[in-house]
């Protein structure tokens, strides 16, 4: 195939100017990038004195020192909220969309609009209503405070992704399973868990890339610096710095690494997840 | 026999129906509500003010200038992000760029996967008006004049802050866009090639309306994204110079946390959610009617 295109293939004058156009976005995009991970290895005049050159020196104590100076609290506590918030989101998506999927009558449909209805709001728009409550509760400062609502904001476009990955199993398994005589709960757990890995895995994915980035609510409901997670943490962490641009630096790549590490392992499913529901987190 | 069925069903989704009743509905009436009211994020009691809110909303000149600069986001972003993005997928999926392609658009997502914080600080250092970037690389290449106190100018620290944006999420809507294009069928072009229709267009003729669906979402999340844009002058700017960075969240955020006016600033966040509910109804119909088809 590609061997009778060879000639098409040869590249025109506009194209070879796409390519540079490519190239070009391409080192604004990781340029900054790379130089952050550079920077991170270098002291204060290293990056003052030489802002382009690589380290002289390479500093591997800066990651140590962010570790140690606060980012290893803030890792641990966006590790404790993103895990709860992935088991709730799991746990009650395959539930709620086993259940649509199971109802025979219109309670159905509506019970699914009410939850894709909450596609329509914006974080931004309970956000006082939701402080209020979350105070009132109690919750406010603790870790639930980012649970509560990143599992609320991560359902509607999670049960829409699973149901219409549940919709697509043959219902035979499920009636031969019932003229056993099995439960509703069996079927959920040994049908169609089992079969829907690939769906929840992007599920998982996609909420650990919301609830490990997310910003707003962390910075509103947290108070405690204890219990920050890592967006606002390490803002905390870069003002307590200040010019120790370095361990500062270091700290943003410890930051990255997880998502990057997931992304990289499991690009395919990453990027269906981020394109299947088309709507960012 | 059914019944029984149902009502079990439904208690499977029940929990879902709780949690998002009662950490996004709820939440959602009660803002409606605390927009006629007045009170402090400490205050037990809340005192029904009536339309006053609404006044102020209207005479606050602060809306006006957010308005302005959400307005400036948004068209910068659709124009960037949703045609530059567009143009820029139908490029990478040429065959003539098919070995290239996989590198340059996983290059062109990463910074999606990284967090606002970080992105910002990361962009702290470009614009740095001492040892930042992009002042340093424009007295590297001779153009000392074009150096710039970025973000501590009135007059082009939203630019600066809209840029950002582009750079985090253009390879984002530029993945959705390769997504919805290889799912158009090649002989299409195929047979626009043999008639003798050059790239252009066929950008033109195939590309655009085969991926209109797509074209629509990516509008109206870039849309919906502009006007509820948070982060990055808040991180990057507070609003400032003076509220020249102002965006309604922020001008919300301040408001109710900084002012201490929760009445208010809910006022505020009931603007945003009818001008964000009006563009994201348009979106939840596309995503249904799509989701029927198949």
């Amino acid at each position: 195939m590609a061997r009778t295109h060879s000639r098409r293939n040869r590249m025109n004058a506009g194209e070879y100017i796409w390519l540079a156009i490519l190239i070009v976005l391409a080192v604004l995009i990781i340029y900054p990038m790379f130089w952050i991970v550079m920077s991170s290895f270098k002291d204060y005049n290293g990056i003052f004195k030489d802002v382009w050159g690589l380290p002289t020196e390479w500093l591997f104590e800066n990651y140590k020192t962010a570790w140690d100076r606060g980012i290893s609290n803030y890792f641990i506590n966006s590790v404790i909220v993103s895990a709860g918030t992935i088991f709730g989101v799991v746990l009650l998506t395959t539930f709620a969309a086993f259940g649509i999927c199971q109802m025979k009558s219109r309670l159905a449909d509506i019970c699914f609009l009410a939850i894709l209805g909450g596609l329509l709001l914006s974080p931004q728009v309970c956000l006082m209503p939701l402080y209020m409550l979350l105070k009132n509760l109690g919750l406010k400062d603790t870790y639930f405070a980012l649970i509560f609502p990143y599992i609320a904001f991560r359902i509607p476009v999670s049960v829409m992704l699973i149901r219409s990955f549940f919709i697509g199993i043959p219902k035979d398994l499920e009636e031969s399973a019932i003229i056993d005589g099995a439960s509703f709960f069996q079927i959920y757990r040994k049908i169609y868990l089992p079969l829907s890995k690939p769906i929840i895995s992007t599920v998982i994915i996609m909420t650990a890339y919301y609830s490990w980035n997310e910003f707003v609510f962390a910075t509103m409901f947290i108070d405690s610096s204890e219990r920050q997670t890592i967006p606002v943490g390490l803002m905390v962490f870069s003002d307590g710095l200040m010019t120790n641009w370095g361990v500062v630096m270091a700290g943003m790549v410890i930051a990255c690494l997880p998502i990057c590490i997931l992304f990289i392992l499991m690009q395919k499913s990453f990027i269906r997840g981020i394109t299947a529901g088309s709507v960012k987190g | 026999m059914t019944q029984k069925r149902n009502r079990e069903a439904f208690l499977y989704i029940l929990p879902c129906l709780v949690v998002l009743g009662f950490f996004v509905y709820y939440p959602l009436v009660m803002n409606l509500i605390y927009s006629f009211q007045s009170f402090g994020m400490s205050d037990t009691t809340r005192d029904f003010v009536g339309l006053a809110n609404f006044k102020k909303l209207f005479s606050d000149e602060i809306i006006l200038t957010s308005l302005k600069n959400n307005v400036l986001y948004a068209v910068i972003s659709v124009i960037i992000q949703v045609g530059f993005g567009l143009v820029l997928a139908a490029v990478l999926e040429d065959r003539v760029f098919q070995k290239v392609s996989p590198f340059f658009r996983t290059t062109y997502f990463i910074p999606t996967l990284l967090s606002m914080t970080v992105v910002c600080l990361l962009f702290e250092f470009v614009y740095n008006p001492q040892m930042g970037l992009l002042n340093s690389f424009l007295e590297l290449i001779g153009l000392d004049g074009l150096t710039n106190v970025w973000l501590g100018k009135s007059s082009i620290a939203m630019y600066a802050v809209i840029a950002v944006s582009q750079w985090q999420s253009t390879g984002y809507v530029t993945m959705l866009f390769i997504v919805a294009i290889q799912k158009i069928p090649r002989d299409l072009y195929e047979a626009a090639e043999m008639d003798g229709a050059g790239k252009i267009r066929q950008f033109f003729s195939i590309t655009v309306p085969q991926v209109k669906q797509m074209f629509f979402v990516t509008m109206v999340i870039t849309v919906v994204g502009a006007f509820t844009v948070f982060n990055e002058p808040y991180i990057l700017t507070s609003g400032g110079p003076g509220t020249s960075t102002m965006t309604l969240a922020l001008h919300m955020y301040q408001t109710g946390v900084v002012k201490n006016d929760m009445g208010y600033a809910s006022t505020i966040a009931l603007l945003i959610f009818v001008i964000t509910a009006v563009l994201s109804s348009i979106q939840f119909i596309t995503i249904g009617g799509k989701e029927d088809k198949e």
